[in-house]
């Protein structure tokens, strides 16, 4: 559904600081895979993801999405079709809004912005009811703004209000790593049930090498640029931390797991 | 003394149009926007010129509010499109428009229209302001429980979540900005009508007026939680527009206004401020005390065992 065909990405061309990020990157999403992207500080996970959400633009290759041709998209255009949940848990919500609110933008994404009224009293039995997917008691505080809520709990309204309208890709960019491991484990599990629940297609980037073998159904790990390593179905089933440390030993790079 | 408040309270209405334009760029899309000193006096001179050449004073103010928009559109553009900092492209667009300005007046700096037909001929001119002002309270209300209210509000809170529901926040900046603009357009030329005369230096300070007014507003009724952004917009303008007032009132040359106008926003923005320290500092001292008080009760317990 997703392909990257050749992509390549270089910054600060013809300067010092260049620095080439992709070259001839080629990848292949199936429909309802659920990767996980492991990679060390500098492997170009997040360029990766910026590059699909068409934060950045490509120097050279094509990106297509569902058959056709995304690459010179703006990022709002794409946005349209993928949804993007980032580390900074105030980034996915907004802050001065109620959770009321915040989920009737989410709600009207993809239908015009005009002049009708935003709030429907009508939403409300069906803001509750997916509130309460979460068990974190937020279908209680409906009119609560966010910015009262805990990082744990905004990440979790986040992923709700993404996943909302049934994108056809979610990339969820390191979305547990500022949060506490108890959080993180909930938060988790909240993410792989709306996953499965709505089937939905997901690129999760990850630190966390736990996490990246307990989720999702295939695993890439990204150095410098290149897929150094893509399991998926039953040999990802199979995959253990201890056996993906073999994987990497002749890579002899102990920077990988930084 | 009645007429005297009579026209503070005159005034305020109008200025209070403009201060809910400014309250969009400066309060709801956190945009530093200076052109609104170039605009009001855009949407003066435009309603002026009109109504000597015989155009009705409503349509003028029409055709104000357009040329406001295209101000606010200018503005925009400098700023989306050719991404020149925000408090750079409205300046640009003031200074700008001051040439303009004097060119619509027909190179006079002074346009009179006293023996033209008003929007206040022959009426009584509170009544007519007040339901000018009482339009603009209930468009500016009902606007922002709209969807697109609601984007704006949202750019100002966080811009990436806005282009995640796949909305071009660039447009809607634009789109944001002409509405102020005409709003703060609408209100000089109503100002014109209202003096008799349209000034190419009237709009002089507009900017700093709205500030004040929108920071007296919100330092007062901060406390009294959720109250219509609106009404804070009219009662912050009759608010300072009252204490600008008095301090002619008292004696001050009008010469010395503007000065008076920006110690008035520093007296207020640190009164806003100090109000936090002074609570902060009494919370502190209150603790204190418990804790004193908990620990003589902890020691009487320990006599008592």
């Amino acid at each position: 559904m997703l392909k990257l065909n050749q992509v390549s990405k270089t910054f600060n061309k013809d300067s010092i600081n260049e620095q080439k990020v992709f070259n001839n990157f080629s990848m292949d999403i199936e429909k309802d895979d659920f990767i996980c992207v492991l990679g060390s500080n500098g492997a170009g996970k997040s360029t990766l993801l910026n590059i699909i959400s068409g934060k950045v633009k490509v120097d050279d290759g094509d990106i297509i999405l569902n058959n056709v041709d995304v690459t010179e998209d703006t990022e709002y255009e794409k946005c349209k079709r993928i949804s993007r949940i980032f580390q900074d848990p105030s980034l996915g919500t907004n802050p001065s809004m109620t959770i009321y609110e915040n989920l009737s933008m989410a709600k009207n994404k993809g239908s015009r912005f005009g002049l009708s009224f935003l709030i429907d009293r009508k939403d409300e039995g069906y803001f509750k009811e997916l509130l309460k997917t979460l068990h974190l008691g937020l279908e209680d505080k409906l009119h609560t703004p966010v910015s009262q809520l805990s990082g744990g709990q905004r990440q979790s309204l986040a992923l709700i209000m993404a996943v909302i309208g049934k994108p056809d890709l979610l990339l969820l960019d390191e979305h547990t790593a500022a949060l506490d491991p108890k959080t993180s484990e909930i938060v988790m599990n909240i993410t792989d049930n709306i996953v499965k629940e709505k089937g939905l297609t997901t690129i999760m980037v990850t630190h966390n090498v736990d996490q990246a073998i307990r989720y999702g159904n295939r695993l890439i790990m990204l150095h410098r640029g290149n897929k150094i390593i893509d399991v998926s179905g039953e040999k990802k089933n199979s995959l253990t931390k201890e056996r993906l440390l073999e994987l990497f030993k002749d890579m002899d790079d102990k920077s990988l797991f930084s | 003394m009645n007429s005297f408040i009579m026209s503070v309270l005159q005034q305020s209405l109008i200025f209070s149009i403009t201060v809910m334009g400014i309250y969009i760029t400066y309060k709801i899309l956190k945009f530093a926007d200076l052109s609104a000193d170039g605009s009001f006096t855009l949407g003066a001179s435009v309603s002026a010129i009109l109504i000597t050449r015989g155009v009705s004073p409503i349509v003028s103010l029409g055709i104000s509010m357009l040329a406001g928009a295209l101000a606010g559109l200018a503005t925009g553009i400098l700023n989306v499109k050719l991404k020149i900092q925000d408090i750079l492209s409205s300046i640009l667009v003031m200074v700008g428009l001051y040439s303009i300005n004097l060119r619509i007046m027909e190179g006079k700096a002074n346009l009179p229209l006293f023996n033209h037909k008003s929007l206040f001929t022959d009426k009584n001119p509170l009544f007519v302001l007040s339901i000018i002002t009482l339009i603009c309270a209930m468009f500016f209300t009902l606007f922002f429980k709209t969807k697109l209210g609601y984007l704006l509000k949202g750019i100002g809170d966080n811009e990436n979540m806005i282009t995640s529901l796949g909305i071009n926040i660039g447009s809607i900046k634009i789109f944001a900005l002409s509405l102020s603009n005409s709003f703060i357009a609408l209100s000089g030329g109503i100002m014109a009508q209202y003096q008799g005369f349209s000034d190419i230096n009237m709009g002089t300070g507009t900017m700093i007026m709205g500030l004040a007014s929108i920071i007296i507003g919100y330092s007062i009724f901060k406390r009294i939680g959720f109250l219509n952004s609106s009404i804070i917009c009219i009662v912050g303008t009759l608010l300072y527009r009252t204490s600008i007032a008095l301090s002619l009132r008292a004696g001050f040359n009008p010469s010395d206004l503007k000065l008076i106008s920006s110690i008035l926003v520093v007296i207020v923005l640190s009164i806003g401020n100090s109000k936090e320290l002074f609570i902060n500092r009494r919370n502190q001292s209150l603790r204190k005390k418990k804790l004193k008080n908990s620990t003589t009760l902890r020691e009487a317990g320990g006599g008592n065992a």
